[in-house]
C-alpha cells in the first residue's frame, strides 16, 4: 500500500472515531433537552420508547429516515439539496482541531483558533442557500434573519477570542489549554470573565438557539429557513444545530475552563488521588455543564425581538469586548498580570 | 510520468479553481454566480494551504468566504436582475473585452517569469519551522508597519464614508428608549384608585 493511501485511511479512521461519538452525543443531547426542559416545566418528557425513554432518539432517527424527501416545485434542485449539507459540513469539520486530551487531536495546527472561527462563519451559507433555494417567503425571511444575526454575533465572538489569544499568546488550542495549567485559579475564566459571558451568549446566537431563535421563529415565520424541508433534509439541519451546540460548549470549556485539565490541580492530596481520571472526562464534564446551561436558557427566556437582538450584539457586546481588550493590553504590558 | 499525491491534490484544486472561475461568468443566475465565486475562494485557500501558508489560507476563508461574500450574497439575493437585458450588449463590448483579456494575460505571464515566483523560491521559504502566524505578524508590524497602518486607516475612512452616505439624519420616528424603559419605577406606571363603594352602587342603580 502506498504511503499516502495509508495516511488517508488512517486519518479517515480517526475522523470516524470523532464523528461517531459526536453523532451519538447529538442524539442523546436531544433526549437530554426534552427531559430537562420537561422537568423544568413540570412534565416528564419522553418516557415511552425503551426503559425511561432511552430509545426515543433512535426512534426519532428512524422516523426521519423513513420520511419522504419532498422537493418543492419551483425550488432550485441542486441548491436545495446542497443547503443542509453545507450547513452540516463546517459544523463537523470544526472538530478537527479540538484537543480531547494532551496531544489527542486530529489536526494540531497553529492557526487552530482562526480555523474554528472560519468554520463557524461558513456554516451560515447552508442556511442562506436553503432559504433561497426553497423559493418560499418564510424560508427566505428566515435565511435573511439568520445571516444578519450570525454576522453580527461573529464579531463579538471574534473579539472575545482575541482576549483568549492575548492571554495564551498562541492560536493553537492545545497551547491555550496548557497555558491555563497550574490550578483552577489560573483558568482563563477569571481574568476574562466578561469575555466568557459574551462568548457563550454569542455562541447561543450563532447556533440560532432560543432565546435567539429568530431564524426559526415558529410563531411568525413557521419554521424559518427549513420550513420546506422534510425527512433527512430536516434531520441534517437538526443534527448540525446540536453539533454546533456541543461545539460551543466544548470551546467554552477549552478556552475558559481549562479544557482537559483537572480542577484539582495544585491541591495537595486531591490531585494525586484523582490522577487516574483521564483528561477527556474533565473536558466532557465541563462541556456538559455549559451544555446544560444552554438547555436551561431555552427553558427560561422568551424569544427576543429582532431589534433587541441587534442592539445587544452591536451596542452592548462589541463595545464591552473592545474595552476589555484594551484593559488586557494594559494589564499584560504593565506587568500587573498575575496570571502568567 | 509518476504523479505524487501532493500533485494530485494540487491539480484537483487548480481544476476546481479554474472551472469555478469560468462558471462565475458563464452561469445565468447571479446567485449561482456568487456561489461559484465562493467556491473559487475556497479552492484558492486550498492551494495556499499547499504552500504551507496556513494562516493566510484560513484568513481568506474567514474574511472573504465567511464575511464579505455573505453580504455580497445578501445583496444579490435581494436584487431582481433582468438577465436578457444584461446580456444584450455582449457583441458590442466583445472587442474591448478581448483586448483587456489579452493584455492581462501578457502582463501575468511576464510577472510569473520573475524569479521570486519560481517553484524553488516557494520551496526554500517553507523550510523553517517557525510558526506561520508569528512570522507574518512580525513582518507586518515591523518591516511593513507603515503600509499596513495606512491600509487600515483607508479602510476606516471607507467605513465612515459608507455610513455617512447612507445616514439620513435623525427622523421623527417613534422608537424605543431602552434606558428610559429600564429606569421606569412603580410610581410612574401604577396608579391605585380608591373607589367609593356607596357611590358606585348609585351608578349601577341609575
Amino acid at each position: 500500500m502506498p504511503e499516502w493511501l495509508s495516511n488517508v485511511l488512517w486519518i479517515a479512521l480517526k475522523i470516524g472515531f470523532i464523528l461517531l461519538p459526536l453523532i451519538l452525543a447529538v442524539a442523546y443531547t436531544t433526549y437530554a433537552e426534552r427531559k430537562i426542559i420537561g422537568y423544568m416545566q413540570l412534565r416528564v418528557g419522553p418516557n415511552r420508547v425503551g426503559p425511561k425513554g432511552w430509545l426515543q432518539p433512535i426512534a426519532d432517527v428512524i422516523k426521519l429516515m423513513m420520511k419522504e424527501i419532498v422537493l418543492p416545485r419551483g425550488a432550485s434542485k441542486t441548491l436545495f439539496i446542497l443547503g443542509p449539507i453545507l450547513f452540516m459540513g463546517p459544523s463537523f469539520a470544526a472538530w478537527a482541531v479540538i484537543p480531547f486530551d494532551a496531544g489527542l487531536v486530529l489536526a494540531d495546527i497553529n492557526a487552530g483558533l482562526i480555523f474554528l472561527l472560519a468554520m463557524t462563519s461558513i456554516g451560515v451559507y447552508g442556511i442562506i442557500i436553503a432559504g433561497w433555494a426553497s423559493n418560499s417567503k418564510y424560508a427566505f425571511l428566515g435565511a435573511m434573519r439568520s445571516a444578519s444575526q450570525v454576522i453580527s454575533y461573529e464579531i463579538a465572538m471574534g473579539f472575545a477570542l482575541v482576549g483568549v489569544l492575548m492571554c495564551a499568546n498562541s492560536m493553537n488550542l492545545g497551547d491555550i489549554v496548557l497555558k491555563q495549567s497550574g490550578s483552577m485559579l489560573s483558568w482563563f475564566f477569571i481574568p476574562l470573565f466578561p469575555l466568557l459571558v459574551i462568548f457563550w451568549i454569542s455562541g447561543v446566537a450563532e447556533t440560532n438557539r432560543a432565546p435567539f431563535d429568530l431564524p426559526e421563529g415558529e410563531s411568525e415565520i413557521v419554521a424559518g429557513f427549513h420550513v420546506e424541508y422534510a425527512g433527512m433534509g430536516f434531520a441534517l439541519f437538526f443534527l448540525a444545530e446540536y453539533a454546533n451546540m456541543i461545539l460551543i460548549s466544548v470551546l467554552t470549556a477549552l478556552m475558559f475552563l481549562g479544557g482537559w485539565l483537572s480542577p484539582f490541580q495544585g491541591i495537595p492530596y486531591l490531585e494525586a488521588g484523582t490522577q487516574w481520571i483521564p483528561g477527556t472526562f474533565w473536558l466532557l464534564l465541563k462541556a456538559s455543564l455549559s451544555l446544560f446551561g444552554l438547555l436551561w436558557l431555552r427553558a427560561t427566556f422568551p424569544r427576543f425581538r429582532y431589534d433587541q437582538i441587534m442592539r445587544l450584539g452591536w451596542k452592548v457586546f462589541i463595545p464591552v469586548t473592545i474595552v476589555w481588550i484594551v484593559l488586557l493590553t494594559f494589564w499584560i504590558k504593565l506587568q500587573w498580570w498575575p496570571f502568567n | 510520468m509518476e504523479i505524487t499525491f501532493q500533485q494530485l491534490i494540487f491539480y484537483g484544486f487548480a481544476m476546481l479553481l479554474l472551472s469555478s472561475a469560468l462558471m462565475v461568468i458563464l452561469v445565468k443566475n447571479s446567485v449561482k454566480a456568487v456561489l461559484f465565486l465562493i467556491l473559487c475562494f475556497v479552492a484558492t485557500s486550498g492551494l495556499w494551504l499547499m504552500l504551507q501558508a496556513e494562516f493566510l489560507a484560513i484568513a481568506l476563508v474567514l474574511v472573504y468566504v465567511g464575511a464579505v461574500m455573505v453580504l455580497f450574497l445578501f445583496v444579490v439575493m435581494m436584487l431582481d436582475i433582468n438577465f436578457s437585458a444584461a446580456r444584450s450588449g455582449f457583441t458590442r463590448v466583445l472587442p474591448l473585452a478581448l483586448v483587456v483579456a489579452v493584455g492581462f494575460v501578457i502582463i501575468l505571464s511576464q510577472i510569473s517569469q520573475h524569479p521570486s515566483f519560481a517553484l524553488e523560491a516557494a520551496a526554500a521559504s517553507e523550510s523553517e519551522s517557525v510558526s506561520n502566524v508569528r512570522q507574518l505578524g512580525r513582518l507586518l508590524y515591523t518591516d511593513y508597519f507603515y503600509p499596513f497602518e495606512i491600509a487600515a486607516v483607508i479602510l476606516l475612512v471607507a467605513m465612515v464614508a459608507a455610513i455617512s452616505l447612507t445616514f439620513r439624519g435623525k427622523r421623527n420616528r417613534k422608537s424605543q428608549n431602552i434606558d428610559k424603559q429600564v429606569r421606569v419605577t412603580k410610581s410612574e406606571r401604577l396608579k391605585i384608585i380608591k373607589i367609593d363603594k356607596s357611590k358606585s352602587q348609585q351608578v349601577e342603580e341609575s
